[in-house]
């Protein structure tokens, strides 16, 4: 139809990451998992994952050694704050920067 | 009863590991709106359309030409939320299709400028869901009083404290009575995901609204987001519960909370934020007054 | 088949004929029995709709857009304050760019509360990015109602149909009601580009920024004044389209021609009348008198596309006239008529510009006799063949208890 020649510019957008960019570079502290303290880590057994779900960026995996994505973690604390056995720490960026 | 009573809980463990969002969006830090959105998407699946009024969601879900969101997703003007959603239901059904449609507000676009459509929508029995997202004032636009904002809360339109009431919009929607009403928190993602499960079984209206806590908004530390909503209820200040079939009954945390022998004061949930930092003590005691009694009567009722 | 009815239900029946998936709409008058009948004839199986019985007209058209938008035909109408009330709704259909068509039964505008007619209503719509056609008897309501679905989905630009509230909505009048199999020959399945569906997502609408940014695939997409000027020029280019749709209804149908402006024995004017809806056909008789008993070489100029405005149809039909005297039933208050305002931009090029007079009247369905036009016309032509006295200022016509300015005597 020569109906698709008109209406050739319209805000229809289409999903992708990083809408706002990099958003890792928001971060002040970044999340560090101790393994030796997380639970599925050293269960080697899918259980816990409260990092995973509460993640509002869903940067986390739900993975037994769950892993960040740095380029897009906000860093805002709360998989350390909901961690129950405390083996995510919150680093100062500042650290990472001097090593 | 109905088969919707059959839901089963859903643990961490076997929540969908798919996400259908996109990283990277433009939610603050600690926005607790976003672990709502990843989560409830999980729920609801692939097989939906949603309406957006503007709010956070509309600048989480992506500023074109890119979306944040895997979703098909129309953005409406402010009042008319519910009212696109039934154009879209409408359409639905004139095409023989039973996709889900989902209708996603804010606290603002639902209990003040979208109250109207939404109150139409559900006297004329839509068939859809309708989401309020309620971080208790216009976060979006930089923090101004809704009429869901609590009492003694500062806003930049409340310098001195909010001097009215929260507006009660589960139960102006309830006493509409829809197929289905029900209240969450954001921090407690899979009563969420369970209740959109169950939703998503009934025919006709269904109702959820989210106490969502808002670092920024709330002056709450980012990584206290989700505690802050959790002393919420788990102080008895905020009750999570359903309506189905005309009966109410607590659920998850809150029906927990119906055995515990001792509340912690309402005081936590205060103690975490800047917000309610005009609070006068007076009014805090017959705050906790008010909740001791309610819940009192919910013993009574459910025990 | 050849019936005598109400201009209200030429609409509706010309909606049906359409094949419209969904009604939303607000009761208001003089629109009110249009949308009833729709309720009806859906009520009684005469029709195959969903018909959505709304809060207001806010979200009468809220329904439609969450209809066009999920891939299904829809139809609204309302009348005056209704417009207004619609007013935000009515720029974002444009803005989304969404196939809809309205009916906009033209009312005078509160306050102070009049239900009679003027254009008031639909006039203050014009910057909204939706074309407007204004009709001036029942064919043309039932025929430019069904043109317009397929000029909005060609086009992918909203449609509002404005049609005099009593003068047409309440009056009897014969006109032929088309067959079904050729309203549907005439008219393709709908289509909208963006259609929501859960197999090819799009975020519809969303936050755009002043300045370009790179889509996913790395391209630069167009920023929210781009998206803005589309819809302008592809506006612009629904005027030949218009033509073309009037073209292939004629082919089907028999009848039409002239769908953008009208003329009425323009051959030898030298004076031209400019007006939209009925008045336009109210001053054929008028004219027609004129010239029998003056002698003053009279036409008529109807516009029927008020917006995209006909800008090259106007030069072609006004330059080298003596005289143009725009009748309009609403004004942009503190200037001028706004018909009037956008005849005279359209010959401010031409080299031989004729003089340009414009008459405010009917305001709040303020009776317009004949007689009235014939000599207030009458006097119009000599003052523009002296070419004196003529002012910019719009004389108001048939003010009762308001002596008229100096500049207006």
């Amino acid at each position: 139809m020569g109906q698709d020649l008109f209406a050739i510019m319209t805000s229809n957008a289409e999903g992708g990451e990083g809408d706002a960019g990099n958003t890792g570079s928001w971060r002040v502290e970044r999340p560090v998992i101790n393994m030796a303290l997380c639970t599925p880590a050293k269960k080697q057994k899918a259980s816990c994952h409260l990092c995973w779900l509460y993640c509002p960026d869903g940067v986390i995996s739900k993975d037994l050694e769950p892993e960040i994505i740095m380029e897009y973690c906000k860093g805002c604390g709360i998989c350390a704050e909901e961690c129950p056995t405390n083996a995510i720490e919150m680093v100062a960026e500042s650290e990472f920067v001097e090593e | 009863m109905s088969t919707t009573e059959a839901i089963k809980k859903t643990t961490v463990v076997k929540l969908d590991e798919e996400e259908y969002t996109h990283p990277g969006n433009r939610a603050c830090t600690g926005c607790t709106l976003n672990t709502l959105y990843r989560v409830g998407l999980k729920a609801l699946g692939r097989d939906c359309i949603f309406a957006v009024p503007p709010s956070c969601l509309t600048v989480v879900q992506g500023l074109y030409p890119i979306s944040s969101s895997q979703m098909p997703i129309l953005n409406v003007t402010f009042a008319s939320t519910a009212a696109a959603a039934t154009g879209v239901r409408a359409a639905m059904k004139r095409l023989g299709k039973d996709t889900q449609v989902v209708a996603w507000a804010g606290d603002g676009g639902t209990a003040d400028i979208g109250l109207q459509a939404l109150s139409a929508a559900i006297e004329r029995v839509e068939d859809f869901i309708y989401i309020c997202y309620d971080n208790e004032a216009y976060m979006n636009t930089g923090v101004q009083r809704s009429s869901t904002t609590p009492r003694g809360v500062l806003t930049n339109n409340t310098q001195h404290g909010k001097v009215e009431q929260k507006k009660d919009v589960p139960s102006i929607v309830a006493a509409h009575n829809p197929a289905y009403v029900a209240t969450c928190s954001a921090s407690y993602p899979l009563d969420f995901h369970d209740k959109l499960l169950k939703a998503k079984q009934i025919k006709g209206f269904k109702y959820i609204h989210i106490h969502t806590p808002c670092p920024p908004g709330w002056g709450v530390e980012d990584r206290m987001a989700i505690a802050v909503g959790k002393a919420a209820v788990d102080s008895g200040l905020y009750d999570l519960y359903e309506i189905a079939h005309g009966k109410m009954r607590l659920t998850g945390p809150s029906e927990k909370l119906l055995r515990k022998k001792k509340m912690p004061p309402v005081t936590e949930y205060f103690e975490y934020q800047g917000r309610f930092k005009a609070l006068e003590p007076e009014y805090i005691d017959a705050l906790q007054n008010e909740v001791d009694q309610r819940w009192a009567g919910y013993r009574e009722k459910f025990l | 088949m050849n019936v005598i009815d109400s201009g209200n239900v030429a609409a509706a029946t010309a909606v049906k004929l359409a094949k419209a998936d969904v009604i939303a709409a607000y009761p208001i008058t003089p629109q009110t029995p249009l949308t009833e009948k729709l309720s009806q004839m859906i009520d009684e199986g005469e029709m195959d709709a969903e018909y959505v019985a709304v809060e207001s007209e806010h979200s009468a058209l809220a329904v439609c857009i969450g209809a066009a938008s999920a891939g299904v035909r829809a139809f609204t109408a309302t009348s005056a304050n209704g417009l207004l009330y619609m007013s935000e709704q009515v720029h974002w259909a444009a803005g989304a760019r969404l196939p809809l068509v309205m009916c906009v039964v033209n009312r005078g505008v509160g306050a102070p509360w009049t239900v009679w007619n003027d254009h008031q209503d639909s006039i203050s719509q014009r910057d909204a990015g939706w074309i407007q056609i204004y009709v001036k008897d029942h064919q043309e309501i039932m025929d430019t109602t069904i043109k317009a679905f397929r000029l909005a989905e060609e086009v992918s630009i909203p449609v509002m149909v404005c049609y005099d509230g009593y003068y047409l909505s309440h009056t009897y009048m014969p006109y032929d009601v088309p067959e079904q199999e050729k309203v549907d020959q005439f008219l393709p399945p709908y289509h909208y580009k963006h259609t929501l569906t859960p197999e090819a997502p799009e975020n519809l609408n969303s936050v755009t920024m002043p300045d370009t940014r790179k889509d996913i695939r790395g391209d630069a997409a167009p920023c929210y004044m781009d998206i803005r000027y589309n819809l302008h020029d592809e506006m612009i280019q629904s005027i030949e389209k218009f033509e073309a749709i009037d073209s292939a209804f004629q082919e089907i149908f028999e009848r039409g021609g002239n769908p953008v402006v009208t003329p009425y024995r323009m051959d030898d004017a030298e004076h031209v009348v400019v007006a939209m809806g009925t008045l336009a056909n109210q001053f054929k008789v008028v004219i027609d008198r004129i010239r029998e008993e003056s002698g003053i070489k009279v036409g008529v100029l109807a516009i029927n596309l008020y917006r995209p405005f006909p800008i090259d149809y106007i030069i072609k039909a006004l330059e080298g006239r003596k005289g143009v005297v725009v009748y309009e039933k609403a004004l942009s208050y503190g200037n001028q008529g706004a018909l009037f305002g956008d005849v005279k931009s359209a010959l401010y090029p031409c080299e031989k510009r004729p003089v340009i007079q414009n008459h405010i009247i009917g305001l709040g369905g303020r009776e317009i006799k004949t007689d009235t036009l014939y000599e207030t016309l009458i006097a119009s032509c000599r003052k523009a063949d002296e070419n004196s006295g003529i002012t910019d200022t719009p004389n108001w016509v048939g003010l009762q208890t308001v002596e008229p300015t100096a500049a207006e005597r």
